[in-house]
């Protein structure tokens, strides 16, 4: 496949397809994700986007009126892939009787709540079918619309409303689920993980590939929430910047069940230069905590190695 | 021509389908609606059909995919049962407020606890408030004859809204029986085209669906859904009519049996319609001016319809095939109550719940029920309302068996 050459400025004067006027928060990563994939769409080609019950739902749709420029919809929580099935279907059934002339592209978007958790089954089923869609999970890592509860993606010792920290507990006990290998296990065309880095051109080039590949594919976006995570609004490229280097997030692709990473950081910066910018993590940091801090290095370090030896990067 | 044929209630379901030719099938399997989704495959298999057949990983995602479906505006149909239908209970709301007309073909089994595979119709009541039309069948003739004519209620515009048929699990999903079919071209012309003004795989006019509604626009929504559910009974009137004419059989919101004079009556659904008619043949026989009304349109509930018909009987037995557990009767019992009151006051009634979990009611136990109603008749109209379930081994309340 051929594709043109990015260029940041080019990308970004493309018509807007999520109008201004939503409201989601400043420093909000979800709309920062959807806008860099949107811009990875064809002008002249249409798209039907879904999206699970979420922030990004509730504040971009709220009767009557609506911020997305292309066809939209929302049904539920836990299944927004299968809405997609449907429409998608729908679609192939116009385009076999010739009642359809347009292409038309299928966006989802899901938080890691209607990804990692409630829409998994949904989710694992479109894949699996092989219907002709993108999902993408922008991953903020807690149910940050009704109060920033934990959910499988919250990783280690992150304090939520329902993992709080206090004397008998250091926050989430459990560590964050790994939701883009549990894909690529579908063996699908495209699976991703990306984040926003630098001229936006990771993550445009996945958008880009995932939506113009026939069949299904997975984008994981790394999208964080200025309210859960607790930092200024300012720093939100900063922190993805800081969970790229430190390895928390890397970026790496799995084409046709090729693994491929796709940046390796020359000094791979210690977690705590992640960690320290989010206030969730502000109590890893109070004198006697240190075990903690350790843990989570060494977790990270360990899926770190596991990620490379898939890719074959020695 | 009508053609006559023998096969059994899903297989009826599953012909209406094949000459509907639907854009979109989702649908997961469950006992006893399961052949429905095999047969469609089939007749994918052998280009049949020329529907999307989406076989999901659950009935939830089925009601979704359909419902994506329908918003881009094509015909988007399934099948279920019992817990199937209670796992797209969430669904089926959302089904009914976005005004999409998808037919579902429900095969009415027991909701598990305990768990059980046969005939009650606890899984639709549970549904009746979801703002779906339910239309029920008592045999495999009208399950066929219903889903020639649900497309047509649904999608008119006065209406747009979901629709279930539904049909008795076992005893009329899998019980062989005497059918007239109609002919391909002529079924589908019946059925006609669906060409929604509005859906989301419109190039010229984007939509969008599922709005987040703050309270200013909710009860509008909702008051404009409900009068769609009003207009509705009008719709389903106007469809039988064409129906009658166009194929000869007659349908309205209910079946009229023997009611000409009738003092004692049954007022069920579905297929122990059947037995208990037997049960007023006998007695007629005898004598006794026994009638029964069979309802076969539950959403919406025709009331005043039916307090009409009812409104010469002295005594009424109002039979639920589940119990809401109100501990003031099942849901039928309830709303026919409701129906009389004001309108046919003074009819002495009973409200039983029986043939749970597909425990057989046999005609004899209709016979008992009648003169339980005989009884009744000339008693005093005061008494309260009561319900009871019939038909235990061990029945510690007045039993009629």
């Amino acid at each position: 496949m051929a594709y043109h050459a990015y260029s940041l400025k080019e990308a970004a004067n493309k018509p807007e397809r999520l109008a201004a006027g939503h409201r989601m928060c400043a420093g909000c990563g979800a709309t920062v994700a959807v806008r860099a994939v949107l811009r990875a769409l064809r002008e002249e080609d249409k798209a039907v986007i879904t999206a699970a019950t979420s922030c990004l739902e509730v504040s971009t749709m709220t009767y009557p009126y609506t911020s997305w420029e292309d066809s939209y919809i929302h049904t539920a929580f836990e299944n927004a892939a299968a809405t997609t099935s449907g429409a998608a279907a729908a679609y192939a059934a116009k385009k076999k009787k010739g009642a359809l002339s347009e292409t038309y592209k299928f966006i989802t978007f899901g938080g890691d709540g209607g990804t990692y958790d409630i829409g998994f089954q949904s989710l694992s089923g479109a894949m699996e079918r092989g219907t002709d869609m993108v999902y993408v999970c922008y991953d903020n890592e807690a149910y940050m619309n009704t109060g920033i509860q934990r959910s499988s993606s919250t990783p280690l010792y992150a304090d939520t409303t329902t993992s709080q920290i206090g004397t008998e507990s250091d926050g989430k006990p459990q560590y964050k689920k790994d939701l883009t290998a549990i894909m690529a296990a579908h063996r699908i065309p495209y699976v991703a993980q990306t984040t926003f880095i630098g001229n936006f051109k990771d993550l445009h080039h996945k958008a880009e590939t995932a939506i113009y590949t026939e069949g299904p594919a997975f984008l994981n976006v790394m999208a964080p929430c200025p309210r859960g995570w607790r930092y200024d609004e300012a720093d939100l490229m900063d922190i993805c910047k800081a969970a790229v280097e430190t390895c928390v997030w890397p970026l790496f692709e799995v084409v046709d069940g090729e693994w491929i990473l796709n940046y390796e950081p020359k000094n791979k910066l210690p977690v705590t230069e992640y960690l320290k910018l989010q206030g969730r993590f502000k109590h890893l940091f109070a004198p006697g905590n240190e075990r903690l801090l350790e843990r989570i290095q060494d977790d990270i370090d360990a899926r770190w190695e596991t990620l490379k030896s898939r890719a074959g990067v020695i | 021509m009508s053609k006559r044929d023998r096969m059994s209630g899903n297989e009826a379901i599953a012909t209406a389908i094949r000459q509907i030719d639907p854009d979109v099938i989702a649908a997961f399997p469950i006992t006893p609606s399961t052949e429905i989704p095999q047969y469609i495959s089939g007749f994918k298999a052998n280009g049949l059909i020329s529907t999307e057949f989406i076989a999901v990983e659950s009935e939830h995602s089925a009601m979704s995919a359909c419902i994506g479906a329908a918003a881009a505006g094509v015909r988007a149909m399934t099948a279920t049962s019992s817990a199937g239908m209670a796992l797209m209970y969430e669904l089926l709301y959302i089904a009914a407020s976005d005004r999409l007309p998808i037919v579902l073909a429900a095969v009415n089994r027991a909701l598990t606890g305990p768990i059980n595979i046969n005939a009650d119709h606890s899984d639709s009541m549970g549904a009746r408030d979801s703002g779906w039309i339910q239309i029920y069948s008592e045999n495999a003739q009208e399950a066929y004859d219903n889903m020639l004519m649900a497309h047509r209620i649904g999608e008119h515009a006065d209406v747009m809204l979901p629709v279930m048929i539904c049909q008795d699990g076992f005893i009329t999903s899998h019980a062989i029986e005497n059918i007239l079919l109609e002919e391909d071209e002529t079924a589908r012309a019946f059925v006609g085209v669906y060409d929604p003004p509005h859906h989301i795989l419109d190039p010229a006019e984007p939509a969008a669906v599922g709005p987040y509604s703050v309270s200013p626009y909710v009860m509008e929504m909702k008051r404009a859904q409900f009068e769609g559910m009003a207009r509705a009974g009008g719709v389903i009137l106007e469809v039988a009519a064409d129906f009658e004419k166009t194929f000869g059989r007659r349908y309205g919101f209910f079946e009229e049996y023997r009611m000409e004079d009738a003092e004692s009556a049954i007022l069920i659904m579905s297929s122990a319609a059947g037995t208990a008619k037997d049960a007023v043949d006998r007695l007629r026989g005898k004598g006794v001016r026994a009638g029964l009304v069979k309802l076969r349109v539950f959403r919406p509930f025709p009331a005043a319809e039916l307090a009409a018909a009812l409104s010469g009987v002295k005594a009424l037995a109002i039979m639920d095939r589940s119990d809401g557990f109100s501990g003031n009767g099942g849901p039928l019992g309830a709303e026919v109550r409701a129906a009389l009151y004001g309108r046919a006051d003074g009819i002495r009634t009973i409200n039983l719940v029986y043939g749970l979990g597909g425990r057989d009611t046999r005609v004899e136990d209709f016979e008992n029920i009648y003169a339980e109603l005989e009884e009744m008749k000339d008693g005093p109209t005061d008494a309260s309302p009561y319900c009871r379930h019939i038909g235990q081994r061990e029945n510690t309340n007045k039993g009629t068996d």
